[in-house]
């Protein structure tokens, strides 16, 4: 299993990185489907996330602060959640559930009907022309849903602060503005990226070794998903440990 | 025997073992230039396996197998891809690519492979579609065209580079009877006239004696017969006599199950078994 997920990495990264330039470049159109699907139609769900987020964390935050007559951090708190944690983290589990279930199942589908193996019989390397596509997709989309659902996180705060705690907008932009440096951004965007790669890669990991019918894509899905999970929250509190407590 | 100097496939000491069981037990037969070879035998005989190890997809436990006189079993998998390019697939349930139109999965091949222009893949798509009976399908998703249909443009997709070897299996497996014979017709015609090479798995004898040039007959993952298609139909070997006439009783066991494969011979045939297998050659 983990010499499979390994064996993928690795070819890979040549497809992406060695082949290119041996006159073997993969097709950009597939990348922009799977960015569509990926992505642009990932972008209702995540906003819905992500403004949901953004009210409650607005809305503890208020009733913690509230008693120590500190209501004026509440958009410190919910900018810095956001951007360091809340962000990457739900915004990937939205993808797991989403887009990295939809990978498994496709490619465990076309392992089952003969279609993997029709494209290696024609010489097409079934790395190369179904994986690096959603690989680059991924890469691409999932820091740029994030970074989308990071603003409508702070908005979801904002609307909060606005309506309920009487904060004018451009005293809650300035004070969480000032909260935030790029670190911050920064850490979360390196998240994001770094479980991009973990969600895809083991997406499609699961869908390339589906044995044994509509049952055996069933059960790779689900352990796709239940992986991909796993993985991403524990790498999650070690890229925490290591950016905000490690030098 | 052959005027086309040396052999396409060229199949030696085959063999194949899962566990204890040979799935394959030294086959050796070779394939020439313009011929078509038809391999048949009852299910699980170990027909599919054998196609598989000849392109390279499994490897054997011990033999050769040459493609083009390339030894294929050592290759790696960038060297088998070139060898690949060679030859065109029908796979026995089309295998399109379920996301792709009917169209593009005829180009896929020429798409991946060759540096064509747009226009260029068109016509070629358009002719290969028209040669399967398929004109004006291209836009088509395979989910929305019958299983024969879907055969069929399989069979367009694996000669979209005009190759020089065809294997297929079970190319006329759901196919009507108008249908078969354009298939048939079609192989013929690209191994006499193009002096493509074909191997062709099937059941069907109508379409086998057809199409071959030679036939060779599996069982227990041996070859019981080979031959000319005069050389089988005259047969005395009571195996391909029963199996050529699609008889029910005869030598040939009908539970072929995996704990019983090796001891088929001290199994008496149970009657209910054996009804209910007539039955279904009746009803197939």
């Amino acid at each position: 299993m983990l010499k499979n997920y390994l064996k993928l990495n690795l070819s890979l990264l040549y497809w992406v990185l060695v082949a290119p330039f041996t006159g073997q470049f993969f097709s950009i159109s597939q990348i922009f489907r799977q960015m569509v699907f990926i992505g642009v139609r990932a972008t209702s769900m995540v906003a819905l996330t992500a403004f949901s987020i953004g009210v409650t964390l607005a809305m503890q935050a208020a009733h913690s602060l509230q008693q120590l007559g500190a209501e004026m951090y509440v958009p410190d708190l919910v900018m810095l959640s956001i951007l360091r944690e809340m962000g990457p983290v739900l915004i990937a589990v939205i993808v797991i559930g989403r887009s990295g279930s939809a990978v498994a199942a496709e490619l465990g589908t076309m392992k089952v009907s003969e279609e993997i193996e029709a494209l290696e019989v024609m010489a097409i390397n079934p790395v190369q022309y179904l994986v690096v596509p959603r690989f680059l997709a991924m890469l691409v989309m999932l820091p740029a849903l994030t970074i989308f659902g990071n603003y409508i996180g702070v908005l979801g705060g904002w609307a909060v602060c606005r309506f309920a705690l009487n904060f004018n907008t451009a005293g809650y932009v300035l004070r969480a503005l000032q909260s935030a440096n790029t670190w911050d951004l920064y850490s979360g965007m390196i998240k994001s990226g770094v479980f991009a790669w973990i969600v895809i890669t083991i997406a499609c990991n699961a869908g390339l070794h589906v044995e044994g019918g509509a049952e055996g894509v069933g059960q790779a899905t689900t352990s796709s998903v239940v992986q991909a999970l796993l993985a991403m929250l524990v790498t999650n509190a070690i890229l925490t440990g290591i950016f905000f407590f490690g030098a | 025997m052959n005027p086309n100097g040396e052999p396409v496939i060229e199949v030696s000491d085959l063999v194949r073992r899962f566990g204890d069981r040979a799935i394959i037990n030294d086959i050796s037969f070779n394939v020439h230039r313009g011929e078509t070879l038809v391999i048949m035998g009852g299910s699980g005989c170990g027909k599919s396996t054998l196609l598989r190890h000849i392109i390279g997809s499994m490897k054997p436990t011990s033999g050769s197998v040459k493609i083009f006189g390339q030894e294929i079993t050592t290759m790696d998998e960038r060297e088998i891809a070139l060898v690949r390019r060679r030859f065109g697939m029908l796979f026995q349930s089309g295998a399109l690519l379920a996301s792709l139109t009917v169209g593009e999965n005829v180009a896929l091949p020429l798409v991946q492979h060759t540096k064509m222009p747009p226009d260029g893949i068109e016509s070629v798509v358009k002719q290969k579609l028209e040669m399967v009976g398929l004109s004006g399908f291209e836009d088509l998703k395979p989910a929305e065209i019958s299983g024969g249909m879907k055969k069929r443009v399989g069979l367009a997709r694996a000669l979209a580079l005009d190759p020089e070897l065809l294997f297929s299996d079970e190319p006329t497996s759901g196919l009507d009877p108008i249908m078969t014979a354009v298939v048939d017709q079609l192989t013929l015609k690209l191994t006499h006239g193009e002096h493509m090479t074909a191997v062709v798995v099937t059941h069907d004898m109508t379409s086998a004696f057809r199409i071959a040039t030679r036939m060779i007959m599996l069982g227990h993952g041996s070859i019981v017969a080979q031959g000319t298609p005069d050389e089988i139909r005259n047969s005395t070997n009571p195996e391909v006599h029963q199996f050529i006439n699609g008889e029910a009783d005869g030598p040939i066991p009908l539970n072929l199950s995996q704990d019983e494969h090796e001891h088929h011979q001290h199994v008496k045939p149970r009657p209910f078994v054996a009804a209910r297998h007539r039955f279904h050659r009746k009803t197939a």
